[in-house]
C-alpha cells in the first residue's frame, strides 16, 4: 500500500509517529527512502481546546481518570491468543511503565480468573503442601519493589531483519517497569518447610496452556516474590491477575502469571517452554538451556525513528539501561558511531533489577552522527557490540539479544535505527 | 556530573537499605504463620499434571500410531497441517527439519520434535497441558499417548504398530538430547568475553 513513489519518507514517518505501526512500515522501499523529504503532512485531526482554557469552566470530576486527549501512547497488539503488545518505548519518561502500557506476551489468551476462586497449591517437596487463597496470601508480610520484567526474545526483530525504520517499541518493547506488592517467596518456603534436596520448583500459570517454567529454589529463597499488586494496583489481567510470579532479572517467560501451583522437586521439569522453546541456539551444534539471568542492556529512546531534529542545538539524549544481574552502574554515551565514548547521567534510582534512565547533554553540530548507548552493571559486565554478540551467538540464535543499539541521525535531523552496528 | 551521579547513587543505595523490609524472616518472627489450610491428596491430584523425564506423573493408558493419526488429524491438523508441517510462525512445524543442528547459523531453520526436543516425555506434558489450542486438557490419556505415538513415529523414532505407555514413553531416546548445554554466561565479561 505504500509503495507509491510519490508518497514521500516523511509522510511515511508522520504516519508512523501517528499509528507506530509494523506493517506499515514494513512496505517501505528503498526508492521511497531516498526521495527527498516533502513538506510534513498535516497529522491526524487533533481534539479540539478553547482557545484561551482560562476563560471557561473546565470538566467536573471522574471516576476513573484519562489521559488527556493529546496524549495517546499505544502498544501494538496482533491480535491473536498468542502474541504481543509492545510497550511505547519512546512515549516513556522516567522509568514506570503505565500498566495499561506495560508489555505482554500471551501464550494462550489472556484469561479471565475470579479472584475469589483462584487458588496457590504448594506441594512436593515440602512438609505441609498448602493451598492458599487471594485473601490468604494477603495476610502474609508483603514487600514492595522496582523490577523490571523483559522478554528474553526483546529485540529478536532488530537482530534479524532490521530496518531503518524501527521505532524503540519496535525494537526493544518487550520491556517494562513497574513497582510490585506482594510476598517473598522464601517466607512461602519457609512456611511449608521445603526439604533440604529441593534443589528446583515448577511454577505454573493457570491459563489456557497452564504455562510452566523450572525455576532454582535458590532463587525464591533469593528475591523472588508472588505479585498482587502493580504500580498501587492490583495486577492488570494482562500482566497475570490475581497473582504471578516475580523473579527479578530473569527472562519474561520464568515470571509466570495467573500462578496456581508451585512444585518443589529434585530436578528441573524439562517443560516445553525450557526445552523446544527459550533456549539459546549457539554454533558448534549447541543450544543454551536455563539461560535464565538477563544481562546489563540498554537503549536510547530519544532521539530515535520517528523523530526529526528541528535544527542543530543542544539535544538530550535520553534513554533507559538495566540488567538482571544487579545495578546499573554506568551508562556510556557515543554520537561517533562507537570511536569515543561520554559517561550520562542517571537521572533515576539505582536499584537492582530496575530500568535506570539516563541522559546526556548533545550539542548537535548538524552534519551525520551515530549515537549509541553502552550499560555497565555492578557485575562489571559492559554491553556486548552486535558483532560480538554475533560472533558468540550466531545469526539464528534466539533469545537475549542485549547487543548496543545504534540510532543514525542524518544532516537533515531524520533519526532511523542503524542495523549494521 | 561525576559527583552528581556519585551522589545520587549513594542516596539511592542508602535509601534503599533503610526503607526495604528484609527479605528474610528473623527469629522474632512466627516460625508458621498457619496462613491458609493443609492441601489434601485430593486438591492436588486435581492440579498435580506435570510429567518429567523419568516419567513421574505419567497415567496409565496407551495408544497407537495408527490410533493417533485420527486424533491428530480431527485435533491438530488444523492448525500444523497434515503432515506437521505447520502454519508458521503462528502455529510452529512439528515434524521434520534439518538433523544438523545448525541453528544458530540460520533462523529460518525449522526446530522440530525430532531436531530440538530433548525429552519425549515433554510432548505428553505439553500436549495435556496446551493442546488442541481451542480446546485444552480435552483428550483422554489414550489419545494423548496415541499422538504422541503418531508424532514420534513421523519423525522415526518408534516403529508402526508401538502401543506407547508410560514405560515405553520413558525409553525414547531423543536424538538431539546432547547437544543442549549448561548456561555459561557469568556476570564480568570486560567488554571482551562475551558469552
Amino acid at each position: 500500500m505504500m509503495k507509491n513513489a510519490s508518497i514521500s519518507r516523511r509522510t511515511l514517518i508522520a504516519g508512523a509517529a501517528a499509528a507506530a505501526g509494523g506493517a506499515l512500515l514494513g512496505d517501505l522501499t528503498e526508492a521511497d527512502a531516498q526521495q527527498k523529504a516533502a513538506p510534513p503532512v498535516a497529522p491526524p485531526a487533533s481534539p479540539v481546546a478553547p482557545a484561551d482554557p482560562s476563560k471557561a469552566p473546565g470538566a467536573p470530576t471522574t471516576a476513573v481518570g484519562s489521559r488527556s486527549p493529546f496524549v495517546n501512547p499505544q502498544r501494538t497488539p496482533t491480535g491473536e491468543i498468542t502474541g504481543t503488545a509492545l510497550t511505547p518505548l519512546q512515549d516513556l519518561s522516567g522509568t514506570i511503565t503505565p500498566a495499561d502500557l506495560h508489555f505482554t506476551r500471551i501464550h494462550a489468551g489472556v484469561p479471565t480468573i475470579d479472584p475469589a476462586k483462584h487458588t496457590l497449591l504448594i506441594h512436593g517437596m515440602v512438609d505441609r503442601p498448602i493451598e492458599l487463597s487471594l485473601a490468604d496470601l494477603k495476610r502474609f508480610p508483603a514487600v514492595t519493589r522496582m523490577h523490571f520484567v523483559e522478554c528474553s526474545g526483546n529485540g529478536r526483530a532488530a537482530y534479524r531483519t532490521p530496518k531503518p525504520q524501527m521505532t524503540p517499541q519496535q525494537v526493544d518493547g518487550m520491556i517494562s517497569n513497574s513497582e510490585w506488592t506482594g510476598i517473598p517467596l522464601s517466607t512461602l518456603f519457609r512456611e511449608v518447610g521445603v526439604h533440604k534436596d529441593a534443589d528446583w520448583f515448577l511454577a505454573e500459570g493457570g491459563d489456557a496452556c497452564l504455562m510452566a517454567r523450572s525455576v532454582p529454589v535458590s532463587k525464591g529463597n533469593d528475591d523472588a516474590m508472588i505479585a498482587y499488586a502493580q504500580n498501587g494496583e492490583a495486577l492488570r489481567p494482562e500482566q497475570g491477575f490475581p497473582i504471578r510470579l516475580l523473579l527479578p532479572g530473569y527472562e519474561g517467560n520464568m515470571n509466570v502469571k495467573y500462578l496456581r501451583r508451585i512444585k518443589l522437586g529434585s530436578d528441573p521439569f524439562y517443560t516445553r517452554w525450557e526445552t523446544s522453546k527459550y533456549t539459546d541456539p549457539l554454533p558448534g551444534g549447541k543450544a543454551r538451556w536455563f539461560s535464565f539471568e538477563l544481562d546489563a542492556k540498554s537503549i536510547i529512546t530519544s532521539p530515535a525513528f520517528p523523530e526529526k531534529l528541528s535544527g542543530p542545538g543542544w539535544w538530550p539524549i535520553s534513554g533507559l539501561a538495566w540488567s538482571g544481574r544487579g545495578r546499573i552502574t554506568r551508562v556510556d554515551i557515543s554520537v561517533d558511531g562507537g570511536k569515543t565514548w561520554a559517561e550520562a547521567e542517571l537521572v533515576s534510582p539505582l536499584t537492582p533489577k530496575t530500568q535506570v534512565r539516563f541522559q546526556y547533554l548533545w550539542n548537535w553540530k548538524g552534519g551525520d552522527a551515530m549515537i549509541m548507548s553502552r550499560a555497565v552493571d555492578d557485575q562489571g559486565y559492559v554491553q556486548p557490540t552486535l558483532a560480538q554478540l554475533k560472533a558468540v551467538r550466531g545469526p539464528g540464535t534466539d533469545y537475549h539479544f542485549n547487543s548496543i543499539r545504534a540510532w543514525r541521525v542524518a544532516s537533515d535531523g531524520i533519526v532511523t535505527f542503524e542495523a549494521a552496528t | 556530573m561525576k559527583l552528581r551521579i556519585a551522589v545520587v547513587a549513594v542516596v539511592a543505595l542508602t535509601a534503599c537499605k533503610l526503607e526495604a523490609r528484609d527479605d528474610y524472616l528473623g527469629d522474632k518472627d512466627p516460625k508458621q504463620f498457619g496462613i491458609g489450610h493443609t492441601a489434601t491428596a485430593q486438591e492436588i491430584a486435581a492440579e498435580d499434571i506435570d510429567v518429567t523425564p523419568d516419567g513421574k506423573g505419567l497415567p496409565s493408558g496407551s495408544g497407537t500410531p495408527e490410533q493417533g493419526s485420527g486424533v491428530y488429524q480431527q485435533n491438530c491438523a488444523t492448525c500444523h497441517g497434515v503432515s506437521g508441517e505447520g502454519k508458521p510462525p503462528a502455529y510452529p512445524q512439528l515434524i521434520g527439519g534439518p538433523k544438523t543442528f545448525d541453528f544458530a547459523s540460520d533462523f529460518k531453520t525449522p526446530r522440530t520434535i525430532g531436531n530440538y526436543w530433548p525429552y519425549a516425555t515433554t510432548l505428553y506434558d505439553y500436549i495435556r497441558r496446551a493442546m488442541p489450542l481451542t480446546a485444552p486438557g480435552s483428550l483422554t490419556p489414550d489419545q494423548t499417548y496415541a499422538v504422541t505415538a503418531f508424532l514420534l513415529y513421523k519423525e522415526g523414532l518408534v516403529p508402526a504398530g508401538t502401543s506407547l505407555d508410560a514405560r515405553r514413553l520413558v525409553a525414547v531416546q531423543m536424538p538431539m538430547r546432547s547437544h543442549f548445554v549448561d548456561d555459561d554466561r557469568r556476570g564480568s565479561n570486560g567488554g571482551k568475553n562475551v558469552r
